[in-house]
């Protein structure tokens, strides 16, 4: 059929299954926009800023399991874009993003709004493209959803001039792609799941660390079932909260800087390491040199350059998480002497009893922890859970009873301040049958609000939970430790009013000082169905603990912070 | 660990921002290039690149990893038994001994292939190594210019 670029654009989306796209229009993708006018097959999410429509892509395919969809003009809509692309980058999330360019002719004139897009994303996508002809495009278009989708996920950039979009031709979408320099392997090799499993076998100490790659590679069941069936006991990275299951017994809980007693000692005892998606960040590890002493490692990725990288390793699997379970379960199936292991669960099960997460609940004053656990058994299992970057987002993923995979959704690898309430927006979206809720801080959120008219003007009905410190928290606490109590630029006493500023944009604001009142605007958040902020006035100088102080070793662990 | 110097070479898609990908990927990762040549292979979409770097044994191991992860790249071939060969030109004056200068290039694989009313110019093909023996020898007849063209390799 003849049709325009643009046009090709709208069917090839359309041929991949997707059913919403997040952007925002300009000059240079405006045929496209006017091709989405005239289709009925997906709906488009105006958002109120390029970084938030990548950032809404990316929370929907984290809540689904699909590829994002997001669409951006050129110039300053796609550098807008940038940090959106490398926080699903660094965090390995599948995105399809697709930018307007200025016309063939004008590339490399310094045209209005023209900036090298792939240039610039080069180093924080998976890969990128820049459209050549309008032959490529349908091409383009299905190599982009399969690389983005396929071996180690992530983000992929279609930059297209506009004179492709414009120009007409022939569509013909491929079947199949056919890319003889992309291979991706997903069978573990046979031999090293066997030596793999000899070691486990052997092993008095073993230990599974869960990493975000479980979650990507949708092996929670296999690897519930692994433990299960071995009763070898797991710890959690940040990105990996909710792959056991909070009443699992035989998780130990989350490891790294922030993480439990517990877990960062069974990292530093175990003598064998199953590295499961895991990649050994130095938010995990401390100092590598302390790092598991006592440990041969099984490491099990699907992407070779993740094996060997950081830590030595006695037994590299490339592969699925899911082929490589599948063979483990069944190797393991006859063989396995889950009693061996007893003495060392034990153990643990000590740990968590002698240094418990915990906290000092008040009377005076609203504690994080106690805001985070009381919506956990308000709602719990019936909510998706959504981050920005800082001590909230640590305290969410300590105290909140996650309970599957997909279920918590964060930026882990990058770190993007602003990530939540677009994430969000983007997984009600992918999920509408859950309560959706956004742990923010009060620095955070101010990074992405404008996305409060977004989510008025699509009724979506994301529910911010603001745990105000009127610090940039986070910061504060690493100065009250490390910098002798020099607050340089992290005092946010001054405030806009969150309540207001909510209802000057279409949604609720409440204010909540007490738990009585914390409840109360639970509740009507729930019954009322609309964007809101709830603006929770908390204890200022909370302190995130366990703490790991940065480089030092896992298992020097600063338990309490004792004001000198 | 121990600093290796190592000849990679990568076979990957003749492509408009193939070069960047590489280059690139070198740059943000801090990982060395001492030399890279880039070429077409012939009857093919493919081009060959031919990149000297250090670094311990961790990092040449990261660097054919993350070579090979470009989804561009096809192969990625880093072995200890290559033949390799550098090609230098070198500029004379024409008032140096030239009988001198020609028989030092025929020592090491080269000659003269150009000479004008002022100056010679001398090309010689050899091992990198080799090539250091030259260059000091050839300092003698006061160098005018001297344009090293990169290694190129082929396994054994
Ligand atoms: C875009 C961005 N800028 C800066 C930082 C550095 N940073 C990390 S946490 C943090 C403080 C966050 O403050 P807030 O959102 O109020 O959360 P809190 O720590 O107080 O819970 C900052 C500035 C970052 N992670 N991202
Ligand atoms: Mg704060």
């Amino acid at each position: 059929m003849k049709m325009s670029g643009a046009q090709m654009v709208c069917e090839a989306l359309i041929a991949e299954g997707v059913t919403t796209v997040f952007g925002y229009p300009g000059g240079a993708i405006m045929n496209v926009y006017d091709a989405i006018y005239k289709q009925s097959k997906f709906e488009h999410i105006l958002t109120r800023h390029e970084q938030a429509a990548v950032h809404a892509a990316d929370g929907y395919a984290r809540a689904t399991g699909k590829v994002g969809v997001a669409m951006v003009t050129s110039g300053p809509g796609f550098t807008n874009a940038v940090t959106g692309i490398a926080t699903a980058f660094t965090d390995s999330i599948p995105l399809v993003v697709i930018s307007g360019q200025v016309p063939l002719s004008l590339i490399g004139t310094d045209g209005f709004q023209e900036i090298d897009a792939v240039g610039i994303s080069r180093p924080c996508t998976k890969h990128n493209y820049l459209v050549g002809s309008l032959e490529e495009l349908p091409r383009i278009m299905k190599e982009a959803f399969y690389i983005a989708s396929s071996g180690r996920p992530g983000p992929v950039l279609v930059d297209i001039p506009k004179d492709i979009t414009a120009e007409m031709g022939e569509f013909v979408y491929p079947k199949e792609v056919h890319i003889p320099t992309y291979k991706p392997s997903y069978k573990g090799n046979d031999r090293q799941i066997k030596k793999a499993v000899e070691a486990i076998l052997n092993a008095k100490k073993p230990l599974l660390y869960l990493g975000g790659g479980v979650v990507l590679s949708n092996a929670g069941k296999l690897v519930r079932e692994l433990a299960a069936l071995a009763q070898i006991p797991a710890v959690e990275t940040l990105m990996a909260r909710g792959v056991m299951g909070y009443e699992n017994p035989l998780l130990i809980g989350m490891l790294g800087m922030h993480g439990s007693y517990a877990s960062n000692m069974a990292m530093s005892e175990t003598d064998l390491i199953v590295s499961l998606g895991a990649r050994f960040d130095d938010r995990v590890t401390g100092k590598l040199s302390e790092f598991a002493k006592y440990a041969d490692v099984i490491h099990v990725d699907i992407d070779p350059a993740n094996i060997g990288k950081l830590v030595d390793v006695d037994y590299p699997i490339v592969g699925s998480i899911t082929d490589v379970l599948e063979k483990m379960i069944s190797l393991l199936k006859h063989s396995v002497k889950p009693d061996r292991y007893q003495a060392w669960r034990e153990i643990l099960a000590r740990y968590n009893e002698l240094h418990p997460l915990k906290y000092d609940d008040s009377d005076e004053v609203l504690k994080p922890q106690w805001v985070i656990q009381r919506v956990g058994e308000l709602i719990g299992k019936d909510a998706v859970i959504t981050s920005d970057v800082g001590q909230h987002q640590m305290w969410v993923a300590q105290f909140y009873p996650f309970d599957r995979p997909r279920q918590w959704i964060n930026s882990g690898g990058l770190g993007t301040m602003g990530f939540g309430f677009p994430a969000a927006i983007g997984a009600k979206r992918g999920v509408p049958e859950k309560i959706v809720v956004n742990f923010t801080g009060d620095g955070s959120i101010l990074m992405n609000m404008q996305e409060l008219v977004t989510a008025a003007e699509y009724k979506i009905p994301v529910i911010n939970i603001i745990l105000n410190n009127h610090f940039l928290g986070m910061v504060r606490q690493w100065q009250t430790f490390f910098y002798d109590k020099r607050y340089s630029e992290t005092d946010l006493s001054f405030q806009p009013n969150f309540k207001a500023l909510a209802e000057a944009c279409g949604g609720i604001g409440y204010d909540v000082t007490t738990k009585k009142e914390f409840d109360e605007a639970l509740k009507d958040a729930l019954k009322q169905n609309k964007v809101c902020f709830m603006n929770v006035a908390i204890n200022r100088f909370e302190n995130v603990l366990p703490m790991v102080p940065a480089g030092g070793a896992l298992y020097n662990m600063l338990l309490e912070h004792k004001d000198k | 660990m121990q600093e290796v110097r190592r000849v990679i070479s990568v076979i990957a898609m003749n492509e408009s921002s193939v070069l960047a990908r590489v280059s690139g990927l070198f740059a943000g990762r801090g990982y060395n290039i001492e030399s890279l040549t880039v070429a077409p292979i012939p009857k093919s979409n493919l081009s060959r690149f031919t990149i000297v770097t250090k670094g311990n044994a961790k990092v040449i191991e990261q660097i054919t990893k993350q070579l090979n992860k470009l989804i561009s790249t096809l192969k990625v071939i880093e072995h200890e038994e290559m033949v390799e060969k550098e090609m230098v030109l070198i500029k004379f004056s024409a008032n140096e001994s030239l009988a001198d200068i020609k028989a030092l290039c025929s020592a090491y694989n080269g000659g003269i292939v150009n000479a004008g009313e002022n100056s010679v110019i001398v090309m010689i093909a050899d091992e990198s190594k080799r090539i250091e023996y030259f260059l000091s020898a050839a300092q003698r007849y006061n160098p005018i210019e001297i344009v090293r063209g990169g290694v190129v390799a082929i396994e054994r």
